[in-house]
């Protein structure tokens, strides 16, 4: 068997590959998107972008009522958004297998919050299933369209950050074909009016208790008896902070979390002494052993918010540290939008016209940090839209005069284009600058349906953006290039002044997109520059000063966009080729 | 053996510990990879891991248990210091890149970070961005402080050029042996 070092995303596209998948459909989104993208190397399988979640998971429903092995992925917020068919679709169940792959963010490294998608298996009533390494991300996915089979139910696959984002060793296996499920029509099961939904609720109900039955048989719900003075019930990746922290331990560790497997859990609390429940985030295991009256230890003792570590168990177990050093003072380096960043460009002008942003979900948050300090809310997908347009219907008109919403390309196709919808219907008399940059730039260049490719790098249609908008009724919609600072400021200026709804799209391909370095790179000539730091509130991480308190610009890093030159009034910066 | 490699988004860190890994599963170890993507990737201090010995839980290395520390970055390296061992080896590629709260006046950018880290720890620095410009391309600075590491960690100087050849773009392959071996020898 040939063994192979794979990130946890790699992974479960090769369970896919390997299960026999035949459809998926995802938006991307941190920690989730690497999955589609490996999937997409693999011709058997049908992979694609969908403008949101819901739409992704309505199409793998689609797929696996049609009879073949289908799946969706997302990050944790993306389930929010297709929890629509979430919820039913628990109720119809599935022809061929389905499993929605959910990648949840404990610690926040990418994401708006940090909601735990076991609690919404649980609201759901979905079977949830969780591996903790590379190898069982694959092994446990194939696990899980048995389920989904033999259940008739769609399955949750839930992974997290380190999960996703580390890598270790697997073996790999060959992908079985699955025959395709013959399609019949049933009313009862797939129409979901009252008089089916009532009685397929049942259904669900049945389903769960007998899944709840056979939990203990289940192969990926495993016990490991050592010492038994001290035991841990866990699942995921904090089992491998227990087995490296406490490697004498005895560990039931679960692979389906939903339902639990009740037999098993009591017969270890009866034979472990003190047992420790292990969960990061909610205390969904936790809760529900409690309320059997067994006596264990969890959330007391552990943080609901975060990653878990070894040493975080060492140090409330054990009282024990590992460090020799003590932790130096540094100066915080958090992220920045990039050299040669068209958003920067975007952001530079607004700060200017000290003009307040409803943000959105992309690199372009970072336009909230200092020194471009524009905007002034970031709650989800699309929301930056329907925001400007609640303080307009609240305050009236005049205050959003000093306002705009900035939304990204793929943001605008995601969910904002709803929010647009609404505007133009309320008569909004707002501005929404589409920061159109020809990619997902956030999540690392993911193609979607304005940028005329395909997940699988075919040509296809590519939405007009600006031609959208008119359609929708728009009044005012401008083009402009996004480093057109003062072509920016001028019209900025005038729409935010008038009472007509206006779209700004402003254009210019995110830096970091092959081929996108300006043919140019910035120059100071020292003995011009004034030291007056004007052209440093851009926020160029290209830009320093040297001892003297003149401007130096790094060769390396400048991408020759030339925003700086915008700024400085005494002509000391020139573009030159590179 | 835990190695920790950190930087600065965009300096190409994570393919140094992709390599790492890679060698280490050649060298017939259980390796365990833990990777920083998405917002946190954009000019912020990143941060991988890379752990290989028989078997290998945690994905991440913990403070003070960290043998070899590359930092591609002055201040990162002072950032991260205190994960070592205390016998453990820091090598740091000489460059100061300068965080956005530094730039903004907010903060001062730490004076003699190399001269304090010496006082405390096994410290080797190389200047990796003048020798990748010397052979022609800034991009495989990455690659010379890989070269510059592999000695400090193990495994035969063959066993790393063959990963590394099996890993980066064929285009790409003879400079960044080269950067490679000027590492190596530095």
């Amino acid at each position: 068997m040939e063994k192979r070092i794979m990130l946890g995303n790699e992974a479960i596209a090769r369970g896919a590959y390997e299960a026999g998948v035949k459809v998926s459909s995802a938006y991307p989104g941190t920690p989730s998107t690497e999955i589609s993208e490996f999937l997409a190397k693999y011709d058997e399988v049908y992979t694609e972008w969908a403008p949101n979640e819901k739409v992704a998971l309505e199409v793998a429903a689609g797929s696996s009522i049609a009879g073949v092995r289908s799946m969706a992925c997302m990050k944790h917020v993306g389930l929010n958004v297709a929890s629509d068919p979430l919820y039913t679709l628990a109720y119809t169940g599935v022809n061929a297998g389905l499993v929605i792959v959910v990648a949840d963010d404990p610690g926040i490294a990418s994401s708006q919050n940090e909601q735990d998608t076991r609690m919404i298996a649980r609201s759901a009533h979905l079977p949830l299933v969780e591996p903790s390494d590379s190898n069982e991300a694959k092994e446990f996915f194939k696990y899980a369209f048995e389920l989904s089979e033999r259940y008739d139910t769609p399955v949750i696959y839930r992974t997290t950050t380190k999960l996703s984002h580390s890598q270790s060793v697997v073996d790999l296996c060959e992908r079985v074909e699955v025959e395709d499920k013959v399609y019949e029509r049933s009313v009862p099961k797939y129409v979901m009016m009252p008089a089916s939904a009532i009685g397929r609720h049942k259904v669900v109900e049945a389903r769960e208790d007998k899944m709840a039955l056979d939990a203990p048989s289940f192969p990926v719900n495993r016990v490991e008896y050592n010492d038994k003075k001290i035991g841990f019930i866990t699942s995921g990746v904090p089992y491998q902070y227990v087995k490296e922290a406490c490697p004498n331990a005895s560990v039931l560790k679960l692979g389906v979390i939903n339902p639990l497997p009740r037999a098993l859990i009591e017969e270890f609390v009866k034979e472990v002494e003190t047992v420790y429940i292990f969960e990061e985030l909610e205390p969904v295991i936790e809760e529900q052993v409690r309320a059997w009256g067994l006596d264990v230890k969890g959330k007391e003792l552990f943080t609901k918010q975060g990653e878990y570590s070894a040493n975080m168990l060492r140090r409330v177990l054990f009282n024990e540290e590992t460090c020799a050093f003590t932790k130096a003072e540094a100066p915080a380096r958090p992220p920045i939008l990039c050299p040669g960043c068209p958003h920067r460009s975007v952001f530079s002008v607004l700060n200017k016209l000290k003009i307040h942003a409803a943000g959105d979900i992309g690199c372009y948050t970072l336009g909230a940090v200092a020194p471009l300090s524009v905007i002034d809310t970031t709650i989800c997908m699309g929301s930056s839209i329907s925001l400007l347009h609640g303080m307009e219907k609240a305050k009236g008109k005049d205050y959003i005069k000093n306002w705009v919403a900035t939304i990204g390309d793929s943001t605008f196709l995601h969910t904002g284009v709803n929010s647009l919808i609404n505007m133009v219907y309320n008569k909004s008399t707002g501005t929404v600058m589409i920061l159109d940059n020809r990619t997902t730039g956030m999540t690392g260049h993911q193609e979607h349906a304005a940028t005329g490719k395909t997940l699988k790098g075919e040509d296809t249609y590519a939405i007009d953006l600006a031609e959208l908008c008119r359609s929708i009724g728009v009044p005012n919609v401008i083009e402009i290039n996004a480093f057109d600072v003062p072509g920016l400021e001028e019209v900025i200026k005038e729409s935010v002044k008038s009472d007509t709804l206006t779209v700004i799209i402003a254009k210019a391909p995110c830096a970091l997109l092959k081929g996108q370095k300006f043919p140019f790179k910035c120059q100071v000539d020292s003995e011009k520059c004034k030291k007056c730091g004007m052209c440093m509130k851009i926020g160029c991480p290209a830009m320093t000063k040297n001892e003297d308190g003149t401007v130096k610009i790094d060769e390396t890093m400048c991408n020759g966009c030339g925003l700086c030159k915008n700024y400085c009034k005494f002509g000391a910066i020139s573009q030159v080729e590179r | 053996m835990n190695i920790m490699v950190v930087g600065v988004g965009g300096q190409g860190t994570l393919l140094t510990s992709r390599i790492i890994g890679k060698t280490a599963l050649q060298g017939g170890y259980d390796v365990k990879l833990s990777e920083v993507h998405g917002m946190a990737q954009r000019g912020g201090s990143v941060v991988t891991f890379v752990r290989f010995d028989s078997k290998v839980y945690e994905p991440v290395c913990e403070e003070g248990t960290v043998d070899v520390l590359i930092s591609f970055e002055r201040l990162e390296a002072l950032r991260y210091a205190h994960f070592l061992k205390p016998d453990g080896t820091l090598i740091v590629n000489d460059t100061r890149i300068d965080p956005m709260t530094v730039v903004i006046g907010a903060k001062e950018y730490p004076q003699d970070i190399l001269s304090t880290l010496a006082k405390s720890h096994k410290i080797y620095t190389i200047d990796a961005g003048s020798i990748a410009r010397e052979i022609g391309n800034s991009k495989v600075l990455n690659t010379v402080v890989l070269g510059a590491s592999a000695k400090h960690i193990g495994f035969e100087k063959e066993e790393w050029l063959r990963v590394l050849e099996a890993t980066v773009p064929p285009k790409t392959i003879e400079i960044n042996k080269k950067a490679f071996e000027l590492g190596y020898e530095a």
